[in-house]
């Protein structure tokens, strides 16, 4: 099987191909599109527009959540991992994967019983509105900005691969036609448009990946153990296979991987955009439904990455996928080439930016939610602001926030796309989980631990990532001129995950005033029992 | 349409403290987290086990066990299984022992037992 030589895709050729990526792509933009106006129809108020009207089935928004969740990180970011660093690639999937029972278990269903809209709408529900509204807010808006800048950043390397575009303004335009694009989805859309969206893209990038691991096998006869072989032997290395390629270096590099597992697995539960797709199920039930078939499909397109990354080292040969445009994440692409030719690639290549577009929807959604429903609506017109109004705030909000996505994607072009999407994770998990977790499940817990606690994680992961080497002080950092790196890793989950926690405990304790014993009550039967909750929304 | 107009809840003269009292609610939120947190924390000690073996026992985790497929990529899948096995548990456990005494309690309150003028009006399990 070793005549499959990393010599057969040949790099230049892919820019034959650039026409059909393109044909492929538009098709999948104008059928969403029609999907998108067929489903705005109906929006008319702020549930149609934040939640969908709470339509959805748990198996539609599961699928969706799995849209959501696989972004192009985990897709082409994954993919090239393992192609690359073999073992270490594959300890992301798992932690991805994992953090899932968090949401399960602790989150999913009690959220859905106690929010209506956002993030913030359950962590203020028994404490005082106003200060923690803001905090939670603004976390919220924290967390999808580092997304966000992640995702756009993610399409330039893209395009310069898939489109055969490699000066930077023409990959800026494409960055602006990937922004105005997804302006229109969520502007016209809404929370309904963006979900269909995220289903379609679900569907084909699960059976694209799906599709290319059988062929994979295939060429194997189905042996797994003789694709690793062949991959270790392609590779020149048989630790590929092994753990520690990549974070095994020093202890300081071992550190840090055990940093990154722990903002893996409890960011996820945090994230806002994720906590965002609970409320468009109709009961607890439907939203339990939801996250059991995310993880199922979660779980089995992480199965699929691993046979490709395994599949692209061996098939492909890391030299080949290194110096390639786009890089690292460029093994999934050029293996598609190599299995199925210019089609396959068009339409894996497609995939890859309905993600993007996909999943920038949907964060864009829950920042305009949170600005428009949290900061606008609860704080600034103190509750006063009818939903006509609401929904118009929060429009106007998709297009700042568009803006701002297609501006920081030109900029943070080229920037490492994983370093910001881990980020996002540690940002959620110190910023967010305590309080979503302390105000479900403890009954003292009070204003001030829940302001200490989200002040104090945010502030800790974003100072501890300024002063860490993703920034400064190494050869791949943002700034490599600069050395301010006094944090020696590049995940701050280590410290601020606890510190956030801590904080929490410390401000409870601490604080003089108690909190209304009656709404700790309300929230606590309401999130077990479901009552009162607002039901599905008839058209 | 959606309730935007806010509508009087069903539920908004509901004495919660008082539900939050009730033998069948002690029941319920026993069993919520009787079930939850032993769990969460078995999966995540399991997880971080995991972690900390990759990360110091390469050795250990580079076994062959059958051909090229060394212990650390069965470990690995075996977090797969468990994550499925959990998940599967925990929707049967719910189906079972969750949502019926959930759903009695609620049909309760939106059936106006636990009115805050007045007392349980019938049925309720004081």
């Amino acid at each position: 099987m070793n005549t499959m030589v990393p010599a057969a895709v040949n790099v230049e050729a892919l820019k034959d191909t650039t026409l059909l990526n393109m044909g492929i792509f538009a098709l999948f933009v104008a059928v969403t599109m029609v999907i998108v106006f067929r489903a705005s129809r109906n929006n008319k108020t702020a549930a149609d527009y934040y939640a969908a009207g709470r339509s959805f089935t748990g198996s539609q928004n599961g699928t969706a959540i799995a849209g959501d969740y696989l972004s192009a990180a985990s897709f082409l970011g994954i993919t090239g991992a393992i192609a690359i660093n073999g073992y270490d690639g594959f300890l992301y999937s798992i932690g991805f994967l994992v953090a899932w029972l968090v949401a399960l278990l602790l989150v999913a269903e009690l959220l859905r019983n106690t929010g209506k809209f956002t993030m913030a709408d359950v962590l203020s529900f028994r404490l005082r509105q106003r200060p923690v509204r803001i905090a939670a807010a603004l976390s919220t808006l924290a967390v999808c900005f580092f997304y966000l800048l992640a995702q756009m950043a993610g399409a330039g390397s893209l395009i310069s691969l898939l489109l055969g575009i490699s000066d930077w303004g023409g990959q800026a335009l494409v960055i602006i036609v990937v922004g105005a694009l997804m302006i229109m989805y969520v502007l016209i859309g809404g929370m309904k448009g963006t979900t269909w969206v995220q289903i379609i893209k679900a569907i084909l990038l699960i059976a694209g990946a799906g599709v290319m691991t059988a062929m994979v096998l295939a060429i194997y006869g189905f042996n797994l153990s003789s694709l690793l072989g062949s991959a270790a032997e392609a590779a020149n290395n048989p630790a590929i296979l092994n753990p520690g390629l990549q974070y095994g270096k020093t202890e300081t590099s071992k550190l840090d991987f055990m940093s990154l597992g722990l903002a893996l697995v409890l960011g996820t539960a945090a994230l806002p955009h994720v906590l965002m797709r609970f409320y468009t199920v109709p009961t607890a039930k439907e939203a339990r439904k939801s996250v059991v078939w995310a993880i199922w499909l979660i779980g089995l397109f992480y199965l699929f990455t691993l046979v490709l990354g395994y599949g692209a080292a061996a098939l492909v040969g890391a030299e080949t996928i290194k110096s390639a445009p786009g890089g690292v994440n460029s093994a999934a692409p050029l293996l598609a080439f190599h299995l199925g030719g210019p089609l396959l690639l068009g339409f894996i290549s497609a995939v890859a930016f309905a993600t993007i577009l996909a999943v920038v929807a949907g964060l864009t959604i829950t920042a305009a939610a949170s600005f428009a429903h949290d900061i606008y609506a609860n704080v600034i017109a103190k509750g006063k602001a009818d939903a006509i109004t609401e929904v118009k705030v929060a429009r106007r909000t998709v297009l700042v926030i568009g803006v701002l996505a297609i501006l920081g994607g030109i900029f943070a072009n080229g920037q490492n796309v994983a370093f910001l999407v881990a980020l996002a994770f540690a940002v959620a998990a110190s910023a967010n989980l305590p309080t979503i977790v302390y105000s479900l499940f403890w009954k003292k817990f009070t204003t001030q631990g829940a302001v200490w606690s989200m002040y104090g994680g945010l502030a800790a992961a974003i100072l501890l990532i300024t002063f860490s080497p993703v920034v400064s002080g190494a050869k791949t950092s943002m700034i490599p001129g600069a050395n301010f790196a006094l944090f020696p890793l590049s995940n701050p989950g280590i410290v601020s995950i606890p510190l956030a926690f801590f904080l929490g405990w410390l401000g409870t304790v601490l604080d003089k005033r108690r909190e209304d014993p009656a709404k700790q009550a309300e929230m606590e039967v309401r999130s077990l029992t479901g009552v009162g909750a607002e039901k599905a929304v008839d058209h | 349409m959606g309730n935007d107009a806010q509508p009087q809840d069903a539920t908004a003269s509901v004495d919660f403290q008082e539900v939050q009292q009730t033998e069948r609610f002690k029941t319920l939120r026993k069993r919520h987290r009787s079930f939850v947190f032993p769990m969460a924390v078995v999966f995540l000690l399991w997880y971080f086990a995991y972690v900390l073996l990759a990360d110091y026992a390469v050795g250990f985790m580079s076994i062959k066990v059958w051909g090229n497929i060394n212990v650390g990529l069965i470990l690995g899948l075996l977090q797969f299984v468990t994550t499925f096995g959990i998940t599967a548990w925990y929707v049967s456990y719910s189906n079972r022992k969750l949502d019926p005494i959930a759903a009695e309690i609620r049909n309760e309150i939106e059936g106006h037992e636990f009115d805050k003028d007045g007392n349980v009006i019938s049925g309720a399990a004081k």
